[in-house]
């Protein structure tokens, strides 16, 4: 029996010739995500039992990004503590304000994810640097703490489902579009356990940070990790972006690998979606939806913040005023210097927005940008739940950078086809 | 005895369980003041030391944040019943010590307000208040004995292997 991308990258962690679905493997961990909510307690935790080291702080990644900067005192001390452990423990990868970033567009953009390579981190969207033909998953403090202290972790090896998608990507629809329609057609469980493994011609013309945008949202099919093969398109990111370790390995999942499930989508018939509130497999196509008041737009996030969302929304609002709150959000500060190189920030301003500092911010409720009770916000992030954004009265549309960008124009769910 | 809580509801996600607006801290205690805060308000003031909270699938969807078991925990729940657990939350239980119990269809066979007694190690829960007994399937020994250790960190402090 074959294996499957995700088989052979646990097989080769595991130090073994084969892996099946169902196998629990101890893998060696190659890359550590650690931000400012989960790692201070796994800090804590491992302190006080005291076992307070790390494996390797040269395999170890931090950036504070979701109360980034700090949004009040209690946030700052999360942030003093991750400081001065990072600092303690030699972290190599230590980036601070200034050079912090979003998490999960910050590790690629900066060349930490390698083809093959095994990838935690304590964030449910870690999922996201499965684009690159890696295995990467959230994890809960305890975990971080014990990868942070030996460098692996026990796993059970998932089984994988192959999400087909076919044809090509009309003008309008976007990779994000594509990912709310696979999670209406799974639901938010339909992946759960699974490793969720995309393929299909529609691919071949999206860029990584598209194809970022898919596998960042595994996790709302509870899928366990979403991995995209390797082509030139990934090659071509990791040769201008990989820094001091260049070498990986590319697995390819075989012809005989086994697939408990397949999805098949034709992405030629789509049409942009809203995910509705409170679900992300809540997907309408915008032509039933449109119309609909919203109070404020938001574009930014690990889904959708990086510099080719930015290029999206800012022509779409190029020459245009928005009708409602519209917050601009730059995942990294290599995205926020690009919109000021590339001028879509004087875009955004005249168009009446507001350009956030990097941050995941109102993304969670955390801030910059939370809701009042009864407002609506479409927002191009990756949770729509009860509360997410503010108030539990407040409600949340997920959709793509050029449908908030259209509907911040309109002051309503609106079709961005019309502006493209 | 303890009383279960019941919210006929499938993917109460890790929001619900403690909204992001709360974790700017890991203090369990604190974090026990917000416990179910966007589900049910009045949960904190209602939950006994002891008491359970039963769901349907997909219990704990969401986020990786650990703090949603530290807020069950600091508000002294004793366990979740769910007919599914999304799969960072059900591992992140365990990491804790603390017991999710997968039952099917679990919200028919308890009622809010039920009186239930369980033996989590051999998987029944007496519904005192039904007269009826519901088995379901324990966890392996091995989680059940990290569990009991209060979590994995404690449990490979005492026994190195």
């Amino acid at each position: 029996m074959g294996m499957t991308i995700t088989e052979k990258i646990f097989a080769r962690a595991a130090g073994l010739d084969a892996v099946e679905p169902g196998d629990l493997v101890n893998a060696d961990i190659d890359v550590i995500m650690c931000h400012d909510v989960t790692t201070p307690p796994a800090i804590s935790m491992l302190k006080e039992k005291g076992i307070d080291r790390v494996f390797d702080p040269d395999r170890i990644v931090v950036t504070p990004d979701h109360f980034q900067p700090a949004k009040d005192i209690k946030s700052a001390e999360l942030h003093k503590r991750l400081d001065t452990w990072a600092k303690e423990k030699g972290i190599k990868h230590y980036y601070k304000i200034g050079r912090a970033g979003v998490c999960h567009a910050l590790l690629p953009e900066q060349g930490h994810i390698r083809p093959g390579e095994v990838i935690v981190g304590g964030d449910s969207h870690t999922c996201t640097y499965g684009a690159f033909a890696a295995f990467s998953t959230g994890i809960g403090s305890t975990d971080l703490a014990a990868a942070i202290a030996t460098g692996k972790l026990w796993f059970k090896v998932p089984a994988s489902m192959k999400f087909v998608l076919k044809g090509k990507l009309p003008h309008g629809v976007y990779s994000k579009d594509v990912i709310l329609a696979v999670i209406k057609a799974v639901g938010t469980d339909g992946a759960l356990y699974r490793a969720m493994e995309f393929v299909g011609s529609a691919l071949n013309n999206m860029s990584m940070e598209a194809r970022m945008t898919i596998t960042n949202m595994a996790i709302e099919a509870g899928a366990k990790n979403g991995v995209i093969g390797f082509d030139e398109i990934t090659q071509a990111y990791l040769d201008a972006h990989l820094k001091d370790k260049t070498e990986y390995t590319v697995f390819e999942s075989d012809p005989d690998a086994d697939y408990v499930e397949t999805v098949e989508i034709d992405c030629s018939s789509l049409e942009p979606l809203v995910a509705l509130p409170h679900l992300p497999s809540n997907g309408d196509p915008v032509s039933d939806c449109a119309g609909a008041a919203m109070d404020q737009a938001y574009i930014g996030s690990c889904t959708n913040g990086r510099i080719e969302d930015m290029r999206i929304a800012a022509k779409i609002m190029k020459g245009r005023q928005v009708a409602i709150r519209t917050i601009i959000v730059p995942a990294t500060p290599e995205v926020w210097k690009q919109c000021i190189d590339e001028k879509l920030a004087d875009v955004f301003y005249e168009a009446g927005c507001v350009v956030s500092a990097p941050t995941c911010g109102a993304c969670l409720g955390g801030f910059m940008g939370i809701l009042a009770e009864g407002e609506k916000c479409v927002s191009t992030t990756n949770r729509n739940f009860v509360g997410r954004m503010g108030h539990p009265k407040s409600e949340v549309y997920l959709a793509s950078p050029a449908t908030a960008a259209a509907s911040a124009i309109e002051g309503k769910l609106a079709d961005p086809r019309k502006y493209l | 005895m303890t009383t279960a809580h019941v919210y006929k509801r499938d993917h109460i996600n890790t929001d619900e369980i403690i909204p992001a607006r709360y974790l700017n801290t890991d203090d369990a205690n604190e974090l026990a003041k917000h416990c179910m805060e966007d589900l049910d308000a009045a949960f904190v003031k209602k939950c006994k030391p002891g008491d359970v909270i039963v769901g349907g699938v997909d219990f704990g969807c969401g986020s990786s944040r650990e703090h949603a078991v530290w807020a069950l925990q600091g508000a002294k729940v004793g366990a979740v019943i769910a007919d599914t657990f999304a799969r960072i939350f059900y591992r992140n239980c365990i990491n804790c010590g603390f017991y999710p119990i997968e039952l099917e269809n679990a919200v028919e066979n308890i009622n809010d307000g039920d009186e239930i007694e369980i033996d989590y190690e051999s998987g029944v829960i007496d519904n005192k208040t039904q007269g009826k007994k519901i088995k379901f399937k324990p966890l392996p020994d091995f989680a059940i004995e990290i569990v009991k250790d209060g979590g994995l960190l404690e449990h490979i402090k005492r026994r190195p292997s």
